[in-house]
C-alpha cells in the first residue's frame, strides 16, 4: 500500500473532504453505537431539570456534563456536536447513555417536520423574505 | 424523571440541503443565509465499523471524518429551518441518506464552468423524489447561460427551478432558498401566493 508524507498508509478515499486520521471513538470507550435512541441530527434535546445533581449524574465523564450544560435550553443533536466539537456518532453514543439515566429528554422530529402542511410553507417564505 | 409545566417548547426544524460540486459555494450560502456563524459537524467514516458494536482493535487508519457545515435560520419561536452542506464527495453516501432524511428539499448549487460537477448532486436527489432548484452560482469570468440552457444541459425536468444567484450575497441567496420552499408547495398543488 503507498504512504503519504506522514507515513501512513494512503488511501484513494482520504482528499480534501477527509480530516486528520483520528481515533475519535476513545471518548465513548470504543462504543460506537448508543444504549438507546435514534438521535436524528434535528432530534432535539433536552436536560432534566437538575440532572448534573441528581445521583445517577455520579458516574459522568465531562462529555456527558457538557451536554447536560448545552442542553438547559432546546438544542439539536447537530448543534451539540458542532458545540462540542465532537463527531456526531460519539454525541449519539453520549446521549445515549443519558437517555438511558433518565437525564435527558429527547424529542425525534415530527411528521410535520418531514412534511410540512402549507400554512408552514407560508410562513417559511414570509420568514425567509423577512430576513 | 418530573419536567413538570415549564419545559421550554421543541421547535419544528426543517431541513434544506445545500448539493453541488467542490468549491461550488456549497459553504458560502449557509453562511451567507444563517443568523450563526456557520456551523460544523463530522461524522467518522470507519471501513471496518459497518456491522460492528465496537471500534476497539480497529486500526485508526481506517477511520476518516467526513465535514458537513450547517446554518440555521428562526422563522419564529417554533420554526426554524436548518440548512446542511452535503460532503463534496459523493462517495460519502452514508452522510448523505442521513442527512436527505426528512429533508424538506435541496438547492443544488452549479458553476456554468463545470456543470457536470452537480450531475450526481441532481441524480441523487431525482432518484430519491427530493424536490430540488438549481441554483447557478456567477463566477466571475464565467460566460452567462440562459436558465433555460442549464435546464437542458443537466436535463431536467420542465418544472424544476433554475435561479441565477450570487451566493456571497444574502439576499440572492435567500431568493433561492425561496424558490426551493415555493417549488415544495407548488409540487404540492397548493402554490405560495406571491406577495
Ligand atoms: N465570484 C464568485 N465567487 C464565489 C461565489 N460563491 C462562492 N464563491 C467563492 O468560491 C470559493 C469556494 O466556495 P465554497 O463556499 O467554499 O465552496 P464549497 O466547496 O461548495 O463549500 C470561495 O472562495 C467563495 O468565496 C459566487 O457566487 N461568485
Ligand atoms: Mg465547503
Amino acid at each position: 500500500m503507498p504512504t503519504n508524507g506522514s507515513g501512513l498508509p494512503h488511501h484513494d478515499w482520504l482528499d480534501d473532504d477527509a480530516g486528520p486520521v483520528v481515533r475519535p471513538y476513545t471518548v465513548t470507550g470504543g462504543r460506537v453505537r448508543p444504549v438507546t435512541g435514534g438521535f436524528d441530527l434535528l432530534a432535539f434535546v433536552l436536560a432534566a431539570p437538575g440532572a448534573t445533581r441528581a445521583p445517577e449524574a455520579a458516574q459522568l465523564q465531562p462529555e456527558h456534563r457538557a451536554i447536560l450544560a448545552l442542553a438547559r435550553e432546546p438544542i439539536s443533536v447537530a448543534e451539540i456536536a458542532a458545540g462540542l466539537d465532537l463527531v456526531v456518532g460519539v454525541v449519539r453514543v453520549l446521549l445515549g447513555d443519558l437517555l438511558a439515566s433518565g437525564l435527558i429528554a429527547l424529542h425525534e422530529p415530527s411528521a410535520m417536520a418531514h412534511l410540512p402542511d402549507d400554512d408552514i410553507l407560508q410562513a417559511v417564505v414570509n420568514g425567509l423574505r423577512a430576513l | 424523571m418530573d419536567y413538570g409545566h415549564s419545559e421550554p417548547s421543541i421547535p419544528l426544524a426543517l431541513k434544506i440541503l445545500v448539493a453541488g460540486g467542490f468549491g461550488v459555494g456549497k459553504t458560502t450560502l449557509v453562511g451567507s443565509v444563517s443568523e450563526v456563524r456557520p456551523l460544523h459537524t463530522e461524522e467518522v467514516l470507519t471501513t471496518a465499523g459497518i456491522g460492528t458494536d465496537d471500534v476497539l482493535g480497529i486500526e485508526s487508519k481506517r477511520t476518516t471524518t467526513v465535514a458537513m457545515d450547517f446554518g440555521r435560520i428562526t422563522i419564529n419561536d417554533d420554526l426554524q429551518v436548518y440548512l446542511f452542506g452535503t460532503p463534496g464527495q459523493e462517495r460519502f453516501w452514508f452522510v448523505w441518506d442521513e442527512l436527505a432524511f426528512g429533508a424538506l428539499g435541496a438547492v443544488v448549487l452549479a458553476d456554468t464552468r463545470r456543470l457536470a460537477d452537480c450531475f450526481p448532486s441532481v441524480d441523487y436527489f431525482e432518484r430519491r423524489r427530493i424536490p430540488f432548484v438549481v441554483g447557478v452560482n456567477r463566477f466571475d469570468g464565467a460566460r452567462r447561460f440562459t436558465p433555460d440552457a442549464v435546464r437542458q444541459a443537466l436535463d431536467l425536468d420542465p418544472n424544476v427551478p433554475v435561479v441565477s444567484c450570487d451566493v456571497r450575497d444574502r439576499q440572492s441567496g435567500k431568493h433561492v432558498l425561496v424558490a426551493l420552499v415555493e417549488h415544495v408547495a407548488a409540487k404540492r398543488g397548493h402554490p405560495v401566493p406571491t406577495r
